[in-house]
């Protein structure tokens, strides 16, 4: 049987950098700790709120190659 | 009464009333077109569709909600940080593929998709009936947001809540969703005005962060960390985060929002820039704690407020005791018109999958366009009364616990949604049987817990691991979708998908 969708999916191993924020977020014992903290907030908080410019900051490059393969193709 | 934040409050309110109406004349198009009407047209660029789906996402019941529960259970309310952290990836990966089928096929809702792309009435309806009865709670809870800040201005009774769902009501019916794209501009100032004022002026006022932490206490600071036989309050974390994440962009609200965008880089670019809101709604998080340090639960100017609305008083009153008046009309009214924006495009959305797939589906198949739209106009008033009467007439708690239901079944789409974009392998049957496997198990879940957690503890060969009962309901939902599409594929591979690959490029 043919698989319709997956035709032109075009996963990459830049892709995998979408798994870091899973790996970062669902490891909760990492980041369940008050120390070391920043200005006074403790490391719960001020790590996870990092990781929002973060998951945006990894979301940059696959969003660049993505571009860059649609073009190659049209070409 | 507090005068000087009641008036500007109204007056605020009044100038997004008088936008909403206006918004039927901004990039014209003929609203008697459910595409027009229910879409605004497929025209939304990046920037309206990152104020629409910021709008949309981040809502006013959040905005009470999450800190409240910050206020009441600690550490555990966080979670709604790592949720919408894991949100982005998956928007930016498979829904650029949703949109880019719909934009081909002319699909309006997640159900019109998996009808093209199974050929199966009975599993649309599904979809369809998930959709709609997920968001009816929902939608009553926005008002519940709006009816706390308008008790916390002072006025008596409900007659301010009909009104203000009277204006709703109408502009949405005249202008479509292109009354909340313009509104959600106006609400998006008044947050991130009032977000700012809140992490400079009270964290100063109550001594710096450092303090503020320490009135909170190490239970309510930290998660109870796991046991080698208890993953406990960490995996419940956790489960929430991924479970929520994966089940947002299934719901109708969100669906609309991605689908009026003009194109699949829109969203792709949206994943990207949405984030910020991210980060208003983490600091809106410490809101609780920072109302916690502030002592307002002590104050008996409030006692009333939190015997009447529980910790979701706790951001008002904070509100109230650390802003000038004036100020504290800005911040209600920025949760009030956070209120109406995703109020607005939840009911239009749950129109669409009225009219689309139940209405045109089953009642009268041949008609006319026009016909279509106005139906879809008449079931947004019709399910705004609903959630209107959910909430003056049954106990909040009703309406609070349909919405945690809400979130396990909706996730129960994902499989003939999420995987639909990526295979047509499954067979439509299998899917129907897993998500009925999935609502049948997530509800008794949630029932096991009398309604009022979701969180659902298995064990696995000796170690106890609290789960959120949409994930462990989805998990089941997905083994059966798969083992039964093995066996029914065996007897019979016939397919029926009106899709092509290059739809979803």
């Amino acid at each position: 049987m043919k698989n319709n969708g997956q035709k032109g999916a075009r996963l990459r191993p830049i892709h995998l950098l979408l798994l870091l924020p899973f790996a970062a977020m669902l490891w909760v014992s990492f980041y369940n700790r008050a120390e070391p903290s920043l200005i006074g907030i403790p490391f719960f908080y001020w790590f996870q709120l990092l990781w929002i410019p973060l998951g945006a900051l990894l979301l940059w490059p696959v969003y660049r190659a993505e571009d860059r393969d649609n073009n190659g193709r049209q070409q | 009464m507090n005068t000087v934040a009641l008036t500007v409050f109204v007056l605020l309110f009044g100038f997004v009333t008088v936008l909403g109406f206006v918004a039927a004349r901004w990039r014209r198009g003929d609203l008697t077109q459910l595409t027009e009407w229910g879409l605004g047209g497929r025209r939304f660029g990046t920037i309206v569709t990152w104020f629409l789906l910021g709008g949309d996402l981040y809502t006013a019941y959040t905005f009470i909600a999450v800190p409240a529960l910050m206020f009441g259970a600690g550490a555990t309310g966080f979670f709604a940080v790592p949720y919408t952290i894991l949100v982005y990836p998956i928007l930016f990966l498979c829904y650029p593929r949703l949109w880019s089928v719909a934009h081909a096929k002319g699909y309006v809702t997640a159900a019109d998709f998996v009808r093209g792309r199974f050929g199966n009435r009975m599993l649309a309806l599904a979809v369809a009936i998930t959709g709609i009865v997920a968001t009816m709670p929902y939608i009553a809870l926005q008002l519940v947001g709006m009816e706390v800040v308008i008790a916390a201005l002072g006025v008596q009774g409900e007659w301010a809540l009909f009104v203000a769902f009277a204006v709703l009501a109408a502009y949405t019916y005249t202008s479509g969703l292109r009354a909340p794209a313009m509104i959600a501009v106006v609400k998006d100032v008044l947050i991130y005005v009032t977000v700012i004022a809140a992490v400079i002026i009270i964290p100063t006022e109550l001594g710096g962060y450092a303090k503020m932490f320490a009135s909170v206490g190490d239970t309510k600071m930290l998660l109870a960390p796991a046991t080698h036989t208890n993953w406990g309050a960490e995996s419940a974390y956790a489960t929430l985060a991924l479970g929520s994440a994966l089940a947002l962009f299934l719901y109708p609200h969100a669906m609309t929002g991605i689908l009026s965008s003009s194109s699949r880089h829109v969203i792709r670019r949206n994943a990207v820039v949405l984030p910020a809101y991210s980060f208003a709604l983490g600091l809106i998080a410490l809101l609780g704690f920072m109302a916690i340090a502030a002592g307002v639960k002590d104050n008996p100017a409030f006692a009333d407020g939190f015997k009447t609305y529980g910790n979701n008083f706790a951001v008002p009153a904070l509100f109230l005791q650390m802003f000038p008046s004036w100020f504290v009309g800005v911040a209600f009214a920025a949760v009030a018109i956070g209120a109406l924006v995703p109020a607005a495009i939840m009911s239009i959305a749950t129109a669409n999958l009225f009219t689309r797939n139940i209405y045109r589906e089953y009642i009268a198949p041949d008609c006319e366009p026009a016909r279509e739209s106005q139906v879809a106009k008449i079931a947004s008033l019709v399910v705004k009364v609903g959630a209107l009467f959910f909430i003056v007439a049954l106990p909040q708690s009703y309406a609070i616990q349909l919405q945690l239901l809400g979130g396990i079944w909706i996730i129960q789409t994902l499989p003939a949604v999420l995987l639909g974009l990526y295979t047509r392998w499954l067979n439509p049957w299998a899917l129907l049987i897993g998500w009925a496997v999935g609502i049948a198990s997530g509800t008794a879940m949630a029932a096991s817990l009398n309604f009022a957690k979701s969180i659902y503890a298995v064990t696995i060969f000796g170690v106890t691991i609290p789960c959120y009962a949409a994930l462990s309901s989805l998990i089941l939902n997905l083994i059966v979708s798969v083992v039964l599409s093995a066996i029914f594929n065996a007897l019979n591979s016939e397919r029926a998908d009106e899709t092509l690959a290059e739809d979803y490029l």
